[in-house]
């Protein structure tokens, strides 16, 4: 067994940064995640690994200082809370538009506005739909434990990198704020700049060689036809994803005549009030998808063949749901359980919700 | 074995490290653990409160409306917090500043008077261990030994020092544990 | 004596004046008596001269000059608007040893970006920063810019800057003079033969302070706008001349290294 601990998840972003060998962390403070910039500064990775953490004067600034790093091939990252992925909005769709890695991570409060500093799954249109102008997509993913918010930091960076494309982490403040079990991952050292230069050496701006073409990291073009060209080449990388990175959960499901979809601590509390169905005699079930871009789209439909009725559970009016019909595809009932503004669901209000609004409607 | 604990009282009490130091005590004991706190304002001042669960198997919502054990440490916690036991459950709580007793009949209730132990021993800090103690006692869902093994890994080892002390306060929750009914 | 034939003007040997091998052939897009183009060329020159063509990483603004990437043969980033401070900082800090430069109009650096360019340089982030003050929104067809002068027109002033509506035009060189991360701050102009060569001589100097680590260095180019100034380059040189040096004069405003952190550090607040 690797480094076993108890530690928040917030924290534990902060030391799976480290131990993936993370070259910059830029952050703003912003509760329910501001553990993630504490921890690093305590930690001084700057001494350990060489990693750079910097606090910056905005979220504006360090999507930005992400830009910057992650331009050069760095791995960089930076993590806030709602309110503050708006602000990164900008980047993020520049990022998406010239092609750079890079991870984000929401740990979602309530909204609109500044709203509460609860947990909340609200984004989730901002960041499976884009959320910043222009046609494009980041990889989502979305950990329900202490543990994937380890492993899910790694796990951005390589299918960020894969594609060149940012990659969000989008978790909320239960996940980030609660302390569960972790087993760290082993540590990964900083790339080298010459190992940079040999893995990403044909599309970095790390210097001019007399050997090749500048290079320039730029989401512009002024020529529409050739916008388009890029536009369809990002399209064909969303549609590479839709095909290869599907990642999902299923608990019970091959047998279950009520499907509850449901994501990060939504998903927790949806297990636990599948438990309480099923001793109910109730056939329960849950599909968590554990990338919310791509879309577990296929899976669910194909759970349409048994299941009699499907119950989005989020912490938001009901985003995800509109997945979930298309997955579902009209062939039988879908509909939405939620709490709003920082109000937690519990089990047993996902149990009255399967009862009322499938069983029983 | 599943335990449900929600821990509330007021910022400052160690309502929170209380709840840690029950959660690692259980990882000692290989359980899975989870400990999930209110945040934010809540915790300057106000009303804290955690709630933890101990579990032999993978522990589904850290988030609960339904609690096995309610350790209540003020009166606004216990008028939250008293209708959420289970039938059956346990509620414990602290005298200190509360005006208005428990009133469930179908659920142990028990005293532990620790803010005034802890002022007369003259460690006011040990309060919430002297709480721990009294819990363990009620419910003895961990050892003691897993409890000191629990702080020896979660305290840095400039603080070591203090883990008999904290022991010396637990084994005193246990013996002034007083069972209400 | 005989007059030089072109065949002896064209060999190399005769050759007194070339271009810069950092700049590329591109045409520039920029209206003629733009000052943008001067200022290309010097820092081209510079890299060349400094030999530093494979450590430079330029940061190109939104403005006139996005596409400054066009013009000078190294690799380059290009900013948000206005982003371009925080975009050379995570360049920077990532890879110390790169020289980093940013290349903003007033619009990029000091209105939209003020946030950015101001923490950057609080920082003493080593990098340059070169600020093309020219009064006024080029790229979007003249509108007033931060550094508008007082009375100008511009097509969202279109009866002269008005300070009760306006305000006044930002001194934001001065502020960052003020500020202990930088280490060099100018203001320079490349109207006339003799200013070009000190414009130049001051860059050169920002990219060797940028490989010292001694903070940010600074400079501001007073330039001129003839498009959206509606005069032709002459008149707008004189116009320069005449209303932006009495209010931005030209020179270094700060050659110093700040070193008062001992003085000004306060004793440990938590054990």
């Amino acid at each position: 067994m690797g480094d076993l601990r108890l530690m928040k998840g917030n924290e534990v972003i902060a030391e799976a940064a480290i131990r993936c060998g993370c070259d910059g962390y830029f952050g703003y403070p912003i509760t329910p995640q501001s553990e993630v910039m504490e921890t690093l500064m305590l930690r001084r990775p700057w001494e350990e690994t060489g990693m750079v953490v910097l606090q910056a004067e905005s979220e504006v600034a360090s999507i930005n200082m992400m830009f910057g790093g992650a331009s050069s091939g760095k791995k960089v990252m930076t993590s806030s809370s709602s309110p503050g992925i708006s602000l990164m909005t900008e980047g993020i769709s520049y990022m998406a538009g010239a092609e750079l890695p890079g991870v984000i991570v929401n740990v979602q409060r309530g909204g609109p506005g500044l709203g509460t500093i609860q947990p909340s799954q609200a984004d989730y249109f901002q960041a499976t739909k884009g959320g910043g102008h222009g046609d494009y997509r980041l990889i989502v993913l979305a950990p329900n434990s202490v543990q994937e918010m380890n492993d899910f930091v790694d796990l951005g960076f390589e299918l960020s990198f894969k594609y060149r494309n940012p990659a969000l982490i989008l978790t909320d403040g239960v996940i980030g704020q609660m302390m569960e079990k972790v087993e760290l991952s082993e540590f990964k050292p900083r790339l080298t700049d010459k190992q940079i230069e040999e893995k990403y050496g044909e599309w970095i701006a790390s210097g001019k060689k007399p050997d090749r073409e500048r290079h320039i990291k730029t989401s512009l073009e002024m020529v529409s036809e050739v916008q388009e060209k890029n536009n369809e080449r990002f399209q064909a990388k969303y549609r590479a994803m839709e095909k290869d990175e599907v990642r999902f959960e299923a608990i019970q499901c091959d047998d279950a005549e009520y499907v509850i979809v449901a994501y990060g601590v939504s998903s927790r509390i949806s297990q636990k009030a599948v438990v309480l169905l099923r001793e109910q005699g109730i056939k329960a079930g849950l599909l968590r998808p554990i990338t919310l871009f791509p879309f577990p789209t296929q899976k669910i439909n194909q759970l349409t063949d048994k299941a009699k009725g499907f119950l989005s559970v989020e912490m938001s009016s009901g985003q995800m749901i509109e997945d979930v019909k298309l997955a579902v595809n009209g062939k039988t009932k879908v509909e939405h359980f939620g709490r709003m503004g920082g109000v937690i669901a519990t089990p047993g209000e996902v149990v009255d919700a399967v009862k009322q609004k499938l069983i029983g409607g | 074995m599943t335990e449900e604990i929600i821990i509330a009282g007021f910022g400052g009490q160690g309502v929170l490290s209380m709840g840690k130091i029950l959660a690692y005590s259980g990882i000692m004991q290989n359980q899975e653990v989870s400990w999930f706190p209110s945040y934010g304002p809540e915790m300057r001042g106000g009303t804290a409160n955690v709630t933890v669960i101990l579990s032999d198997e993978r522990i589904s919502s850290p988030v609960l409306n339904q609690f096995d054990t309610a350790i209540i440490l003020n009166q606004q916690s216990l008028d939250k917090f008293e209708d959420k036991v289970k039938p059956g459950g346990t509620l414990l709580f602290d005298p200190n500043g509360i005006i208005k007793e428990p009133t469930r009949t179908d659920i142990k209730i028990y005293k532990i008077d620790a803010t005034r132990i802890a002022a007369d021993n003259g460690q006011p800090k040990t309060f919430n261990m002297i709480v721990l103690g009294a819990f363990l006692k009620a419910k003895p869902i961990v050892k003691i030994e897993n409890v000191k093994k629990g702080l020896e890994k979660s305290l840095p080892e400039r603080h070591h020092k203090m883990i008999p002390m904290n022991i010396e306060a637990l084994i005193l929750g246990e013996k002034e544990l007083i069972e209400v009914q | 004596m005989d007059e030089l034939q072109l065949a002896d003007i064209i060999k190399p040997e005769n050759k007194v004046y070339g271009k810069s091998k950092i700049m590329t052939d591109t045409p520039m897009h920029y209206c003629y008596g733009c000052s943008h183009g001067v200022v290309h060329k010097l820092i081209a020159e510079v890299i060349e001269e400094m030999n530093i063509q494979e450590d430079t990483i330029g940061i190109a603004p939104v403005g006139c000059s996005v596409m400054m990437y066009y013009y000078l043969d190294i690799d380059w980033l290009q900013a948000p608007h206005g982003r371009a401070p925080a975009v050379a900082t995570g360049y920077k800090r990532t890879n110390p040893k790169k020289y980093v430069f940013t290349y903003q109009g007033d619009g990029d650096l000091a209105a939209i970006g003020t946030a950015e360019t101001m923490h950057a340089v609080n920082r003493g982030e080593n990098i340059v920063m070169i600020f093309i003050n020219n009064a006024i929104y080029g790229m979007t067809g003249g509108q007033m810019a931060p550094t508008t002068m007082i009375g100008q027109s511009t097509s969202t002033s279109p009866h002269g800057r008005d300070v009760e509506v306006n305000g006044y035009p930002l001194k934001i060189t001065e502020l960052i003079a003020q500020l202990p991360g930088s280490a060099y701050v100018t203001r320079q102009s490349v109207h006339t033969p003799a200013t070009v060569r000190k414009c130049k001589k001051a860059i050169r100097k920002a990219f060797e302070n940028s490989a010292k680590n001694i903070g940010t260095s600074f400079i501001e180019v007073v330039s001129t706008c003839n498009s959206g100034w509606k005069l032709d380059p002459v008149e707008s040189n004189k116009w320069m001349e005449e209303n932006m040096f009495p209010f931005y004069p030209l020179g270094d405003i700060k050659d110093s290294v700040h070193d008062d952190v001992e003085k000004y550090s306060v004793q440990k607040n938590k054990k």
